[in-house]
């Protein structure tokens, strides 16, 4: 423990020691001088006797110094100082580390959440989810799921699920819910605890509707019980049914969708009376996911082979109902590979253009480097002539680097943690229980610092060589006046290389975003101005499939009742909304053999009532539209899209009047056409869609679509009060969702517009970086030249020579590195196109966008150095000489 | 620490010469310098500062002891003095010193024998 008093005595070591020394040289002085010495010449030799003072000071403090930590603190106080006088190479270097790493910080931290993390559960590695083989989904019939489940000899427990909103009514003011409805077997199979009371079990399930329990998330009982214990045992009511609420599940447990957490379990059995879907149907696939345990020592292929004999099992078994039917095993963490591949794809595209950022930060950091190190040769060469060694120098060159990367780390990380909690507490959609739980954890923060310290260690060390080769004598003697010659050096093409990924982000996201502007001003195949939509489920309020109609047609009238109001329609579903529409496979008309391997296509579907295209706005191309007459009494009707014409009767034309036939047999007429849309993303193929009247086919699901006439001022906002009062009028229990149209296309335009975003921030980033690039190599070049420039002006230049000799080179850098930047942008959008609809690059805007986006940048990056090259005061210049 | 100082002749020897010359009386930096170099009838050109590192390796080493006190010149100096420690590792110093000489004797003049 000998350092602790030297650390507090040091202070008094060193000073005995200069004085110490200080009267030596003195002593020796005086005694040349009594030898005849001047006094000057005296000093002189005493000094020469003596040696390099300095050098001495230092080894003998050293022998005090705490080994390793006193140096680097002494070389963290000195590159401290050193930066502290240089704040402009210092600031920008900083932000310039800072920006790409929190670019990267937070890229990593979604992508960590999203594809690396799996689900809360026990034993997440050998969690598999089914997915179709030919089909990029999931869904199951119940009895399809019950016979995999009870068939497959290589799962431990199979468990399924589906999603549905429901009412929950405690004894006041009942709310809508978002709930998971799960197999029997769902805890026990994922081997999950409560944190309170118990889970319904496999054991609880006696057929439909034979298990009214429910189990609350944690978050749930949290919010909405208030952490209550005395909640187990209570009876609530959910669309109006009794429940008994059993447990409260584990906190971090948020269901088995990431991001999509529900606010309680109720089992599957009970969907019949919440939602009504067939448990008995095979056909009908309406549960949304499938899972479970691997057993030990089974592989996913060998998993999905399997299944795949239970599948073709079934497919013999059951003709009529079932395809063909193949698996294939996916992690669960984000619905497999439904969201999960785009997403995918899109996080990788993502963290590719951040690497690039970063790439362009480190050879921005690359060339301040060079650029301060050739500014410093000057003091470098006198250190060195002084008697300090080149290790000594370039350990405190390390040093600044290592201070740089880690404030830049350290500001990077930070500004990223707050993008990252508000991206967490952010609620995309309205009304969907969706959460992006993308907290930045250790592994963020080590990546960032890492990434921080190699980068900017990399690029701190692109001086060294310069250092190492320096000569003092001829540094001192010639000054530091050495002129760059024809051929580009390594800073000017890591300009280059920096300026080409910056176009290429501003390029990519000037793409992007024409895309999306285009997209918004598409037309879809309705309308969306002045619109408004109602939704609702009468099965919540209780209504029963026999009331429903006489309900519906109710609220159609009332609707049109109110003032303003040109026409209403009303479906089950509807166009590019999140919930989607059914589907359902259909045959030609001279089809016998119904099996689904003979289908003409899989048609999504619509109920709709007579006005619903007047009031959509989608046209009817050609023949009529519904009526009430069309009912359950009358033949069965459809108005198809042209596509579905098209691919089932050849054309058109031809199709009016002609008969298809629906899965179970059923003869349909096609009385018209309606023009093709967009139905479930901006990016899709043509899809088929027929129309049904929702008479012949009634739905408890409601969406009421009202359109307002045009040109009433605040129409929307009164429109929406106006159908609010009125359905409550109709029954108070009716919980009703309106919004306007255009504000529910904001779940189809979500990944498009996330995309948007992020392209958009990192052009912004990849502006700035060029800026401070060539901001950089401009004012470097100008500051190396002033004499020139200088003597320009004496010898009578004009502004315009000034200019040209000044930032010539900055421009010519600048084109050449913008060229190569536009051309390699316009190639990598090709691969926008698969997530920003109608991302072309051939767009001659986007084309002008970039190249003037680029002048600008290079006009502004180069204004303050161009300003200070017109402002060579030769006299003032050749004088300091 | 290898910083010795260039013209030392061998790690060690500098602080051995100035135990050496301690142990016959304390002195201050200024005149240990002139005693060495006396001494060694000027053959040992040492660069004056280098004995302050040395010193200072003493001192932490706590072979010597200094203090701040009024020569007889009347000048203010820093005298240094051997401890008992520094007297041992003197001893210890010389004797491996010695037989150290006594082996780079031997093998630069092959002919004699040690016993002779």
């Amino acid at each position: 423990m000998n350092w602790i008093p030297t650390i507090f005595h040091r202070r008094r070591l060193f000073d005995d020691l200069s004085e110490e020394m200080q009267l030596h040289i003195e002593e020796r002085v005086e005694h040349l001088q009594r030898e005849g010495l001047t006094q000057k010449e005296a000093e002189r030799q005493a000094r020469i006797a003596f040696g390099n003072l300095a050098l001495v000071e230092e080894r003998s403090r050293a022998v005090w110094q705490w080994p390793r930590m006193a140096t680097v603190w002494a070389d963290v106080r000195f590159a401290h100082r050193q930066l502290r006088r240089s704040p402009g190479f210092t600031v920008a270097a900083v932000l310039t580390l800072a920006l790409a790493i929190g670019a990267n910080a937070v890229v990593f931290s979604v992508m960590n959440a999203f594809i690396l993390r799996p689900l809360n559960v026990p034993d997440a590695q050998s969690l598999y989810s089914l997915q179709h083989g030919d089909a990029p989904d999931g869904s199951l019939s119940y009895p399809d799921y019950l016979d995999l489940r009870d068939r497959n000899r290589s799962f431990n427990g199979l468990i399924a699920y589906n999603f549905a909103s429901a009412v929950l009514d405690t004894g006041n003011n009942p709310s809508s819910v978002w709930i998971q409805e799960a197999s029997g077997n769902y805890f026990d199979a994922l081997g999950l605890h409560p944190y309170l009371g118990h889970f319904f079990h496999a054991s609880d399930e006696h057929g439909p509707n034979s298990a009214p329990y429910i189990v609350l998330t944690y978050e749930f009982w949290h919010t909405h019980f208030q952490d209550d214990a005395g909640v187990l045992g209570r009876v609530v009511l959910l669309n109006k049914h009794p429940f008994t609420i059993l447990g409260v599940a584990p906190q971090e447990f948020h269901g088995t969708l990431l991001f999509f957490n529900p606010g309680f379990f109720v089992p599957l059995v009970e969907d019949p009376l919440l939602v009504g879907d067939d448990m008995n149907a095979r056909g009908t696939r309406w549960l949304f996911q499938t899972m479970g345990h691997l057993k030990p020592g089974v592989t996913p292929e060998q998993a999905a082979a399997d299944l795949d004999s239970i599948g073709a099992y079934l497919q013999k078994t059951y003709p009529k109902d079932e395809g063909k039917m193949t698996f294939v095993l996916r992690r669960p963490s984000l619905y497999g590979d439904y969201l999960g591949r785009p997403l995918k794809a899109f996080m990788a595209g993502l963290m590719l253009l951040t690497g690039l950022i970063l790439l362009a930060a480190c050879a921005n950091l690359g060339s301040l480097f060079a650029a301060r190190a050739a500014d410093r040769s000057k003091e470098v060469a006198l250190r060195l002539a002084l008697g300090s060694s080149r290790k000594r120098i370039l350990r405190g060159l390390f040093t600044e680097a290592t201070m740089i990367s880690l404030a830049g780390g350290a500001v990077g990380l930070l500004g990223s943690i707050v993008l990252l909690r508000a991206l967490s507490a952010w609620q995309p959609i309205p009304n969907y229980p969706i959460h992006l739980a993308v907290n930045p954890d250790a592994k963020v923060y080590a990546a960032a610092v890492l990434l921080a310290l190699v980068s900017g260690l990399l690029f701190g060390a692109v001086p060294v060589r310069q250092v190492l080769r320096t000569n003092p004598y001829e540094v001192v003697k010639a000054g530091s006046g050495r002129i760059a010659g024809k051929r580009m050096n390594a800073r000017e093409v890591l300009l280059v290389a920096q300026i080409a990924i910056c176009a290429v982000l501003v390029t990519s996201s000037l793409v992007a975003i024409r895309g999306l502007i285009r997209s918004l001003h598409d037309h879809f195949g309705f309308d969306i101005e002045n619109i408004t939509l109602a939704e609702t489920d009468l099965s919540m309020a209780g209504y029963s499939a026999d009331r429903v109609p006489a309900m519906q047609k109710r609220m159609i009238d009332a609707m049109k009742a109110l003032p303003g109001v040109e026409s209403v329609g009303l479906a089950d579903s509807l166009p590019l909304t999140v919930n989607g529409s059914g589907d359902s496979i259909v045959f030609t008309d001279n089809t016998s053999d119904l099996r689904p391997s003979n289908a003409a296509t899989d048609a999504a579907m619509f109920h709709i009532s007579p006005e619903y295209f007047h009031a959509a706005g989608t046209t009817l191309l050609s023949g009529r539209a519904f009526t009430w007459q069309d009912d359950k009494s009358s033949p069965q009707v459809a108005v198809v899209n042209k596509e579905f014409a098209r691919k089932v009767f050849g054309s058109a034309d031809s199709a009016i009047g002609h008969f298809y036939k629906m899965k179970d047999g059923t003869r349909v007429q096609v009385v018209g056409i309606a023009e093709d849309g967009k139905y479930n993303s901006l990016t899709e193929d043509p899809v088929t869609v027929m129309y049904l009247p929702i008479l012949q086919s009634p739905s408890t699901s409601t969406m009421l679509v009202v359109r307002a006439r045009p040109g009433l001022d605040n129409g929307q906002l009164q429109t929406a009060t106006a159908m609010r009062n009125a359905l409550r009028k109709l029954d108070t229990g009716l919980q009703v969702s309106i919004e306007a149209r255009d504000r529910t296309l904001t779940a189809v335009l979500f990944g498009p517009r996330i995309a948007t975003i992020s392209l958009g921030v990192l052009g912004v980033m990849g502006a700035m970086l060029s800026i401070t690039g060539i901001f950089g190599m401009a004012a470097y070049s100008v500051s190396k030249r002033l004499k020139e420039l200088g003597i320009r002006v004496a010898l009578g230049a004009q502004r315009k020579e000034v200019l040209q000799a000044a930032l010539g080179r900055a421009f010519k850098l600048l084109a050449i590195g913008s060229g190569v930047g536009l051309v390699l942008g316009l190639l990598a959008t090709k691969v926008l196109a698969f997530i920003v609809y109608q991302a072309t690059p051939r767009d001659p805007l986007v084309l002008a966008g970039v190249v003037l986006a680029m002048a600008a940048l290079g006009l502004l990056a180069t204004w303050i150095p161009a300003q200070r090259a017109l402002s060579v005061n030769p006299l003032v210049l050749l004088r300091e000489e | 620490m290898t910083e010795t100082s260039p013209r030392d002749l061998f790690p060690g020897a500098l602080e051995m010469m100035i135990l050496e010359s301690l142990r016959r009386q304390p002195a201050h930096g200024y005149a240990l310098v002139q005693h060495i170099q006396q001494r060694s009838n000027n053959l040992l050109q040492v660069e004056e500062g280098s004995l302050y590192p040395a010193l200072q390796r003493l001192l932490k080493a706590k072979l010597v002891k200094a203090e701040w006190s009024i020569s007889s010149t009347n000048r203010r100096v820093r005298t240094y003095q051997i401890t008992a420690s520094g007297l041992r590792h003197l001893e210890q110093q010389i004797s491996s010193f010695e037989r150290m000489f006594e082996g780079i004797a031997l093998v630069l003049n092959p002919g004699k024998s040690p016993a002779s």
